[in-house]
């Protein structure tokens, strides 16, 4: 293959393995707007402690000294970062925005934004300001398929990601609990006059999302070895676009933006300059939100009086 | 019985006043000093987010492109303090109608986001823009202000005097505000802006004129900022200042004059009383946001009709 071409498919490989992280994000971000039409900021912040618990999951087993082989490590970490998001999720959810159903929206999202500055500082200052080293957890293996490098990780980030989206369709469409969902989003007092608990409904969708989203940050923590309690802010913001881009409340549209937001980042990074890479995802994110804030799947819903 | 604004301003701000008269100390003083810009900066915020309900939460660039404005118009033409600051509202101010236009059309939480985004980008150019705004090392040596041949110095009382007088410009020109059509439309628009434009508002405008004034005022604020540090870096305009800013209007009262200024005196002045505060410092900002949108959307000093703010 020419140089020119093996940049191209690192770029668009790269591109992809950021991408499903950021779909992982954008899952919460969209079904949370799809049940409460609440941009909850503070999601950026569970993917951010989603990485430090699977930091402390690693440094679990080690101080128990388990030699653990390396698969049954990485299910663990994965299962405890995820079960530990999901019950910070629940509480997110019980303390600042459920005594606000029915405020403005404004006021849920003053209230969320709070909360994003409480979790930052919290983990701040439970683990300092210095950014942590996330232990290998796998293997050293890379392929190399004609000159473009492929590790573990991105391979693992690939089957996982699709894996969990495929598992989260199947609960949306099959389950009584993703029907529930999907009749909350449609029209909550339609779907609590049928006998939904809506505020259940709501707690099922914060506690998926949340898991979703550590299970991202887990990927981004073993992807590029570290996490710092500042990630939470860029990577939950970047999700946000990724959400809208795809459309707001649409679960595949989500899946679709966020790789395609990943894809558009690590073009723009390898070819036009990394320094600005930050300023490609808000400009297309302003972009959207003044000219397309349905997105490419959403759908245009006039405001109602 | 109501104290007319005309009374209130000197009323309020005249105890300021003989602050320097009774304590010396230049860290009190400068302390004092930056808490003023801070109040300068939440009676403006509140302009948008309190009487408007545009939730702006990009304020912090707005403040920064003042800073740059009168920095470079300093540097480069050697425009004198009294020059620039004028000049550095009004910059600020248009890249405000700039950013508004377009934005202020998009549903309000929606137009928070685009203004996150443009203050994220209003930051990382002033980083990456090194030919013109120095890059992350900033801009050096901006002249600070004479008046009348007195030659404003590292001692803090002169800047705290005229930040006391821009402040008492500002709340006197804000409480006309209120009391003026426009004003009555602002909030209006805030209550209800279907209800409004239905009946004769015309509200794209007066959303465009608030957002205007909001950001005339953090330009102001800018101006002072530059000339008192003689430095600015793009880290002082960052997405958390926005944030700590918001904190202030929401804890003194969306709306609220005086609310707004409340606020930002009491969080500006808190971290300075309580010394070990200063680690927990945005962990309970963050936790006071939540519990003031739960069980006092109002504020402290905020009317009972400011709490529904926009959908």
């Amino acid at each position: 293959m020419s140089p020119d071409l093996q940049l191209f498919f690192q770029q668009l490989l790269n591109g992809l393995t950021i991408g499903m992280v950021y779909a992982l994000i954008a899952l919460g971000y969209t079904m949370v707007y799809g049940v409460l039409q609440l941009i909850n900021f503070a999601h950026g912040e569970v993917f951010m402690v989603g990485g430090y618990l699977a930091l402390t999951a690693v440094a679990l087993t080690v101080s128990m000294g388990l030699g653990l082989p390396a698969w049954v490590l990485v299910l663990f970490v994965f299962l405890f970062a995820m079960a530990g998001a999901s019950l910070l999720g629940a509480g997110i959810e019980r303390l600042a925005y459920r005594p606000l159903r029915g405020s403005p929206r404004l006021t849920a999202l003053i209230s969320a934004i709070g909360m994003s500055f409480v979790l930052q500082n919290a983990v701040m200052l439970l683990y300092g300001t210095k950014e942590q080293v996330m232990p290998d957890i796998l293997p050293h293996w890379q392929a190399d398929l004609a000159g473009v490098t492929v590790s573990l990780v991105q391979v693992l980030i690939f089957v996982s990601s699709v894996l969990l989206m495929v598992l989260l369709e199947l609960f949306v469409k099959k389950t009584r609990t993703g029907k529930a969902m999907r009749a909350t989003a449609e029209n909550p007092e339609a779907a609590s006059l049928m006998g939904i608990s809506v505020h259940g409904v709501i707690r099922s969708t914060f506690v998926l999302g949340s898991a979703l989203a550590a299970m991202g940050g887990t990927l981004f923590a073993m992807n590029y070895g570290s996490v710092n309690f500042h990630d939470g802010y860029l990577a939950g913001i970047k999700a946000f676009t990724a959400a809208v881009f795809g459309g707001i409340g649409s679960i595949p549209g989500a899946m679709l933006g966020g790789i395609l937001l990943g894809v558009f980042e690590g073009f723009c990074a390898g070819y036009i300059s990394s320094e600005w890479k930050d300023v490609f995802a808000f400009g297309l994110l302003v972009t959207l939100l003044l000219f397309r804030p349905s997105g490419i799947l959403g759908e245009n819903v006039p405001e109602k009086v | 019985m109501r104290l007319s604004y005309s009374r209130q301003v000197p009323l309020f701000l005249l105890p300021f006043a003989l602050i320097p008269l009774v304590d010396q100390n230049t860290y009190h003083l400068d302390v004092l000093t930056s808490v003023g810009i801070y109040v300068l900066l939440a009676m403006g915020l509140n302009v948008a987010v309190g009487l408007t309900g545009l939730l702006n939460l990009g304020y912090a660039a707005f403040f920064g492109i003042g800073a740059y404005a009168y920095a470079l118009a300093n540097l480069h033409w050697g425009w004198p303090f009294w020059m620039g600051l004028p000049l550095a509202g009004l910059v600020s101010m248009l890249f405000g109608f700039l950013i508004g236009m377009p934005s202020i059309r998009v549903r309000g939480d929606y137009l928070a986001i685009t203004t996150l985004g443009f203050g994220e980008i209003t930051r990382i150019a002033f980083n990456n823009l090194d030919a013109w705004t120095g890059g992350p090392n900033g801009l050096l040596g901006i002249a600070r202000p004479v008046f009348f041949g007195y030659k404003f110095s590292v001692n803090p009382t002169p800047y705290f005097y005229l930040v006391l007088v821009l402040i008492a410009l500002t709340a006197f020109l804000l409480f006309r505000l209120c009391d003026s059509k426009i004003g009555r439309a602002l909030v209006a628009i805030r209550e209800d802006e279907l209800a409004a434009s239905c009946m004769g508002v015309p509200a794209l405008h007066v959303k465009l004129v608030a957002f205007g004034i909001s950001s005339f005022i953090a330009g102001i604020a800018g101006a002072v900022f530059a000339s008192k540090q003689t430095i600015v870096t793009p880290d002082s305009f960052d997405f958390v200042l926005s944030v700590l800013l918001l904190a202030m209007v929401v804890l003194g009262g969306m709306g609220n004059i005086w609310g707004a200024a409340l606020g930002a005196l009491a969080l500006g002045v808190l971290p300075e009383l309580l010394r070990g505060f200063a680690t927990y410092r945005m962990l309970i900002f963050g936790g006071l946001m939540i519990l003031m949108m739960i069980f006092r959307p109002q504020g402290l000093l905020g009317k009972k009709e400011a709490a529904s703010g926009t959908s």
